[in-house]
């Protein structure tokens, strides 16, 4: 046996104690920024309404904002959960639908000939134009929403998840030829996991796009969501409710993307 | 159960990528002794890559080939190679130890305590015992070709096919490596292609310069000591040679 001492005490880049201390300033940074964004853009909606002195039918104040969002609260609530429900169940049909697509493609290639023309074709029907259709077919009901919402999210996600797939390093796929691995085998062990950052860029992509799709089908035609309460308060002239409907829903778009961010880091870690 | 070495011969073999005149390989032959160390030099694009990926069956089936590769016991070299490339190839989702077992995630066996203890026995051996938890890209370089070194071994296979492992690897690391190496796999015979005649010069039992368009195959005279050879005079002389005959195939 060689001495292996002096590489065995080759330096790890697991560096715990610094990594944690680096991990724990990026996050304290991050907030701080956050704060400082969040007040910046307080302070420039405040500022804007005294230098152009517009009325609260225009642009209400942030503080008539925040009494409505604390006076309303029980019916935002139930508004933001029927929004929350479309947007999720959105995102699993659509990353679903993506994901069994863009299998299809990778292993039966007639598929992939056929099925990609079709699948750039279909993006030039705007998902706007579509809504009112899914709104005859599926009813004023949460299920026209969440369509809405996995129809706006499929082609990113399955283009992404398909990249993804085909674009397994050569050097992995030749390791697993190496040791025997049967089709099913590369698929589940190699090809799937590598794919794994490509498809993490298009959930990411996805969690930003998807509310979009819940709240425009909520415009054509519903009875609940906060689409629905937005264009409610519009049409009673009530700006402050609209805005508290448009914060909460912006919260809400944010908090699922950070949640989904931090998930996939965890989940993913040599991602980056 | 020790297994007894065995050795290969490849005989006028030739090698032609399809809608390409010129074929890469034409009339070559090697004895691949075994239990021995076998090392492969030329210029880049000389064909050596090819046929090594032939060997490891990494080939398309497109490829026309002609010659025979026998073994020294009469039955095929499919399944009975194992492949360490120049990247580590560690899938970056599995741990140390689970990259270690990855043949018998493939091989209908079980990862029983027996093989996790075989795989952890495998990577006290390569130094990295403390780490197998660890994903592989928290580990440096060599590390990391140290857990592909595990890997290797764990397949327990008889001919061992090495494309560049060390050439990513600092000076230093690379030298330790080598060592390393050579004493795990000392029942094994190895078919090592590298770009260094020093690292060739060091380690070979028997040595090979693919030359010529289509290349065919150059026997080298090694000095008498028994590798891993130290530099000295006798094995400063074999390089100088080898530079000689890679600078004419180069011109």
């Amino acid at each position: 046996m060689p001495d292996l001492s002096p590489l065995a005490s080759t330096p790890s880049r697991h560096q715990h104690t610094g990594q944690k201390s680096t991990q724990h300033r990026t996050r304290s940074a991050s907030l701080v920024r956050g704060v400082i964004i969040l007040c910046v853009m307080l302070a420039l909606w405040q500022g804007l309404i005294y230098a152009f002195a517009l009325p609260s039918f225009i642009l209400p104040t942030p503080l008539s904002v925040l009494d409505r969002l604390v006076a309303r609260y029980p019916i935002l609530l139930d508004h933001t959960w029927v929004t929350a429900q479309e947007i999720i169940l959105g995102l699993l049909l659509g990353l679903s639908m993506g994901l069994f697509f863009a299998l299809q493609m990778l292993l039966f290639k007639p598929i992939k000939r056929w099925l990609l023309p079709v699948l750039i074709a279909s993006q030039a029907i705007p998902v706007f134009a579509i809504a009112p259709v899914l709104m005859l077919w599926l009813d004023y009901g949460i299920a026209s929403k969440v369509v809405m919402a996995a129809i706006i999210i499929f082609f990113p996600v399955t283009t992404c998840c398909y990249d993804g797939l085909r674009n397994t390093p050569r050097g992995f796929l030749d390791l697993a030829h190496t040791l025997q691995a049967s089709r099913w085998q590369q698929l589940i062990h190699i090809q799937l996991p590598a794919a794994l950052p490509a498809l993490a860029s298009g959930i990411r992509v996805a969690v930003v796009i998807a509310p979009i799709g819940a709240v425009a089908g909520e415009w054509v035609g519903s009875s609940a969501g906060l689409g629905y309460l937005m264009l409610q308060a519009n049409a009673r002239m009530m700006i402050d409710d609209m805005f508290a409907a448009l914060l909460i829903l912006s919260l809400l778009s944010v908090v699922l993307y950070f949640v989904t961010d931090f998930t996939l880091k965890r989940a993913i870690p040599w991602e980056h | 159960m020790k297994q007894t070495p065995l050795g290969l011969t490849i005989d006028n073999a030739g090698l032609r990528y399809p809608n390409v005149n010129q074929a890469i390989l034409d009339k070559l032959s090697m004895q691949i002794p075994a239990g021995q160390w076998t090392c492969l030099l030329g210029r880049s694009g000389s064909g050596k890559t090819s046929l090594l990926r032939y060997l490891a069956g990494l080939l398309d089936s497109n490829v026309e080939w002609q010659g025979n590769v026998i073994c020294s016991d009469g039955l095929a070299l499919q399944q009975r190679i194992a492949y360490m490339a120049q990247q580590d190839l560690l899938l970056p989702w599995l741990s140390v130890v689970d990259n270690v077992c990855l043949s018998y995630r493939f091989n209908k066996q079980k990862i029983t305590p027996e093989v996790t203890e075989k795989a952890l026995a495998l990577l006290d051996q390569v130094g990295l015992l403390a780490v197998r938890h660890a994903l592989p890209q928290t580990l440096s370089g060599g590390m990391r070709q140290r857990v592909a070194l595990a890997r290797t071994l764990m397949q327990d296979k008889p001919f061992i096919l090495m494309d560049e492992p060390f050439s990513a690897l600092d000076a230093v690391t690379r030298h330790k490596l080598q060592q390393l190496s050579y004493t795990l796999l000392k029942d094994k015979t190895v078919i090592l292609i590298t770009h260094d005649p020093q690292e060739a010069v060091r380690l070979a039992g028997r040595l090979y310069i693919l030359t010529g368009r289509p290349a065919q195959a150059e026997h080298i005279a090694l000095p008498i000591s028994r590798p891993p050879r130290d530099i000295d005079a006798d094995s400063a002389l074999v390089q100088q040679r080898i530079f000689h005959l890679l600078e004419q195939d180069y011109a």
